[in-house]
C-alpha cells in the first residue's frame, strides 16, 4: 500500500510518524529559554491576540474557524503527567491529530454526545503570553496560563493550567501546529472531561 | 503469622448484625435503590466487599524494581504498595501506628522506608518499625510489634496483577479466579512473552455508585445507546467497513458474542467470534487513530506477510473481562474502579504497552505502542465520557425515593436462552443482564457473611 500523492489529514494520517514524535518532543523539551524570549511588544501583543481569539472561538462553539487556526497536519496533545513524557509510551488524556480532532467535533454535533446534552458553557481567561524564538525562523513557541470556567450540570467547576503553542508561519500569517495543554490535574481522576480545551 | 490480628467485632454501630434483608434488596430480577444509595450500605461493603474478598491493588510492572512504591486504596484504606529490600510485594497500611497520620503523600517512587511527616517515627518497607525520635521518652519496648505498619495479611499476583484480601478464609487467589483465568491468559498470551507494562492512564471521576460501573462491564445492552456518538463517529465516513462496535447495531443477539458469567462475581464479554480470524481481523476493525495509515504502509513494508499480526498488537482486544468488584480488563485497558463514597467512584483506565522480547526488535516495538497509545485514547475519550454521564444520571433518578426498583432481568424466563455449562460457568447472549444477577449473588453472599478478617504485622 503506497501512500496516496497528495493525502488528505482530514482522512487519512500518513503525517503522523516517528519523526514526527521525534520532533515533538524536542519542540516541547526546554523550550521556555529567556534568552529566546521575544520582547518586541507588537509581536508579544500579535500572539497574545491569536491565542485570546483561540479561546474566544472554543468559548462560542465556533469549530469550524478554530479548526482553520490550526496547520492542515497539527497535533493536540494534553498529556497525563505534569512532565509530558513520551507519547509514544505514554496514554495522554487526549492526543489528536487532524482528524481526531475532527471526530471529536463530529462527535459532539451528533445530539448524542451524553456527557455534552445540554453543552457546557464556557469562559476562558488566558493570561501570562510569552513568546519564544524556535530554531526554525518561520516558527515561535508560546506560552500561556488559562483558567477555564465550565459550566455544566448546574454547577460551574475550574479547569486550569499553561498551554505550549507552536505556531508556523502559513501565508501572511501564523497557522497553529501543535498545541499541548497541561493541566494541573492532568494526572488525577477528572470528571467529565468532554470539551475542548 | 504470628503477628496475625483477627479482627473481632469492631467498636461500630453496625455490629454483628445485617443491615437489611439483603434477599429483599436484591431479587432475582430487580435490585432495589438503597444498594445504590444508603451511606451505611456503602460502609459495609467497604469491608464486606472491598478487602472481604480478594480485590485488585495494582499491577506489578508499576513497581518494577526493588524499593519502588505506589500509593493506592483497598476500598478506603490509605495503602503503600512496595517492592520491599528482599523483592516481597507488600500492601502496607499507609499509616502511622503512632497517630494515625498517612505516612506517605506521593502517587508513587522509591523508598526502601517512610517517615512520618508529623513526629518522624520511621518505618522499613517491609512495614517494621526503624525507630522514633527520643525513644527514651517511652516506658515500654518501641520494639513490640503492634508498633509495627498493619499491611494486607494476604497479597497474592495472578501474572502480574496484584490483589489482597483481608480474609482469612479466602480461597487461594487462584483458586478464587477459577474460569476466569483461561481468558486472562487469552488476553496476556497475545502480547510478546506473555506481559504488558502499564504505562499512564485516562483518568474519571464520576458522581456516582461504583456499581453501577461494574454492572456496566459486562452489558452488551446498553452499546447501541449509550455510545450512540462514539459509534456514528467512527463510521462517519460512508462507504468505509463497520468500524470499531459497530456489530452491536443490529441484532447483536444473533451474533457469536456472548457472556459467561464465571462465579466468585467474575464474567466476561466475548466478541473475538465476531471478527474474522486471520491476521489482521482485529487491525481492519479498529476505527480511525493518529498515524495508522502510516504505520500500517510501513509495517507492510518492512515486515511483509507479518505486517498485519503485528498491526493487530495495537488493535483493541474484544473482550471484557471483570473481577469483582474492582478490575476490568477491556481492550488493552486495565480499568480499576476506586470507590469514594457512596455516590463517587473513580474509573482509572491504565493503558498498556507491550515489551520486547526479541521476537519483534526495539523499531517495531516502538512504533506498536506509539499506536497501542493512541487506539487505547480512543474509547476513553469518545465512549466512556457518555456511559459515565449516564452513571451519573441514575444515581439521580434513584433520588426519586418511592419508585424503589431497577431491573436487570433482561433474557431471565426464556427458554435455552441462558445456558449453564457443564463446568458451571454460565453463557448468555450479549445483551442478556444474567452476569448482572449472577455477580449480584454473590455480592449478597459477601454481605451476609461475617467474614474472618485480620490484618498483620510485622513480628
Amino acid at each position: 500500500m503506497n501512500a496516496p500523492k497528495s493525502p488528505d489529514p482530514s482522512r487519512s494520517s500518513y503525517y503522523v510518524d516517528d519523526a514526527l514524535y521525534r520532533q515533538l518532543i524536542a519542540d516541547f523539551t526546554d523550550w521556555q529559554d529567556d534568552t529566546q524570549a521575544v520582547d518586541d511588544a507588537a509581536v508579544r501583543d500579535e500572539f497574545r491576540r491569536l491565542v485570546e481569539r483561540e479561546a474566544r472561538l472554543l468559548d462560542q462553539l465556533r469549530y469550524d474557524d478554530w479548526l482553520a487556526m490550526y496547520a492542515p497536519e497539527c497535533v493536540y496533545w494534553v498529556p497525563s503527567t505534569p512532565q509530558a513524557g513520551d507519547p509514544r509510551r505514554e496514554i495522554a488524556v487526549m492526543f489528536d491529530d487532524r482528524r481526531r480532532l475532527e471526530d471529536r467535533i463530529y462527535r459532539l454535533r451528533t445530539g448524542f454526545a451524553w456527557s455534552q446534552a445540554p453543552q457546557s458553557r464556557t469562559v476562558r481567561l488566558i493570561s501570562n503570553v510569552e513568546v519564544f524564538a524556535a530554531v526554525r525562523d518561520d516558527a515561535r513557541m508560546l506560552r500561556s496560563n488559562f483558567v477555564i470556567s465550565e459550566f455544566w450540570d448546574k454547577e460551574t467547576r475550574t479547569l486550569t493550567g499553561w498551554a505550549g503553542h507552536r505556531v508556523v508561519r502559513s501565508g501572511g500569517g501564523w497557522k497553529i501546529a501543535a498545541k499541548q495543554v497541561n493541566l494541573l490535574e492532568c494526572d488525577q481522576a477528572i470528571r467529565n472531561l468532554s470539551i475542548i480545551l | 503469622m504470628t503477628a496475625l490480628e483477627k479482627i473481632g467485632a469492631p467498636p461500630t454501630r453496625l455490629g454483628d448484625t445485617a443491615l437489611y434483608d439483603w434477599e429483599y434488596l436484591v431479587q432475582e430480577d430487580r435490585a432495589h435503590r438503597l444498594i445504590y444509595t444508603d451511606p451505611a450500605i456503602f460502609e459495609a461493603e467497604m469491608t464486606r466487599i472491598f478487602g472481604g474478598t480478594w480485590t485488585y491493588l495494582a499491577h506489578e510492572s508499576e513497581i518494577p524494581n526493588i524499593n519502588d512504591f505506589i500509593t493506592r486504596r483497598l476500598g478506603l484504606r490509605p495503602l503503600i504498595i512496595a517492592r520491599d529490600a528482599e523483592g516481597k510485594i507488600r500492601a502496607l497500611y499507609n499509616r502511622c501506628t503512632h497517630r494515625g497520620t498517612t505516612l506517605c503523600r506521593f502517587d508513587k517512587g522509591n523508598s526502601k522506608s517512610f517517615q512520618c511527616p508529623y513526629h518522624g517515627w520511621n518505618f522499613l518497607n517491609s512495614g517494621r518499625l526503624r525507630g522514633v525520635p527520643w525513644p527514651d521518652g517511652y516506658a515500654d519496648d518501641m520494639r513490640d510489634p503492634k508498633y509495627n505498619l498493619a499491611q494486607v495479611p494476604r497479597v497474592e499476583s495472578y501474572r502480574g496483577f496484584i490483589f489482597g484480601t483481608l480474609n482469612l478464609d479466602s480461597l487461594p487467589l487462584i483458586e478464587h479466579l477459577g474460569p476466569i483465568v483461561t481468558v486472562i491468559d487469552e488476553w496476556l498470551d497475545r502480547n510478546p512473552g506473555g506481559q504488558v507494562v502499564v504505562c499512564e492512564a485516562n483518568r474519571f471521576r464520576f458522581k456516582a455508585n461504583w456499581k453501577l460501573a461494574y454492572d456496566n462491564s459486562c452489558d452488551g445492552y446498553h452499546v447501541a445507546y449509550s455510545h450512540r456518538s462514539l459509534l456514528e463517529t467512527e463510521n462517519r465516513f460512508a462507504g468505509e467497513n463497520a468500524k470499531g462496535m459497530a456489530y452491536y447495531r443490529n441484532s447483536p443477539d444473533t451474533q457469536p458474542m456472548y457472556m459467561r458469567y464465571t462465579g466468585r462475581g467474575n464474567h466476561y464479554k466475548d466478541k473475538r467470534p465476531n471478527l474474522e480470524k486471520r491476521a489482521g481481523g482485529l487491525w481492519a476493525l479498529e476505527s480511525a487513530h493518529p498515524g495508522m495509515e502510516h504505520y500500517e504502509a510501513d509495517f507492510i513494508s518492512r515486515y511483509g506477510d507479518r505486517a498485519f499480526s503485528l498491526l493487530d498488537l495495537a488493535g483493541s482486544e474484544p473482550v471484557n473481562i471483570n473481577v469483582f468488584p474492582n478490575l476490568s480488563l477491556l481492550g488493552n485497558h486495565i480499568q480499576v474502579f476506586e470507590p469514594i463514597s457512596v455516590e463517587e467512584t473513580n474509573a482509572i483506565w491504565y493503558g498498556t504497552m507491550i515489551v520486547d522480547d526479541g521476537s519483534i526488535g526495539t523499531d517495531g516495538v516502538r512504533d506498536i505502542n506509539a499506536l497501542r497509545m493512541r487506539t487505547q485514547e480512543g474509547f476513553p475519550n469518545f465512549g466512556e465520557v457518555d456511559d459515565i454521564a449516564n452513571f451519573e444520571q441514575i444515581q439521580r433518578g434513584l433520588m426519586a425515593i418511592e419508585d424503589e426498583w431497577v431491573y436487570m432481568h433482561r433474557g431471565l424466563g426464556i427458554p435455552d436462552r441462558v445456558k449453564t455449562n457443564a463446568d458451571g460457568t454460565i453463557t448468555a447472549p450479549a445483551t442478556d443482564e444474567a452476569f448482572m444477577r449472577e455477580h449480584f449473588k454473590e455480592w449478597k453472599r459477601l454481605m451476609q457473611t461475617r467474614a474472618n478478617l485480620a490484618i498483620r504485622r510485622e513480628p
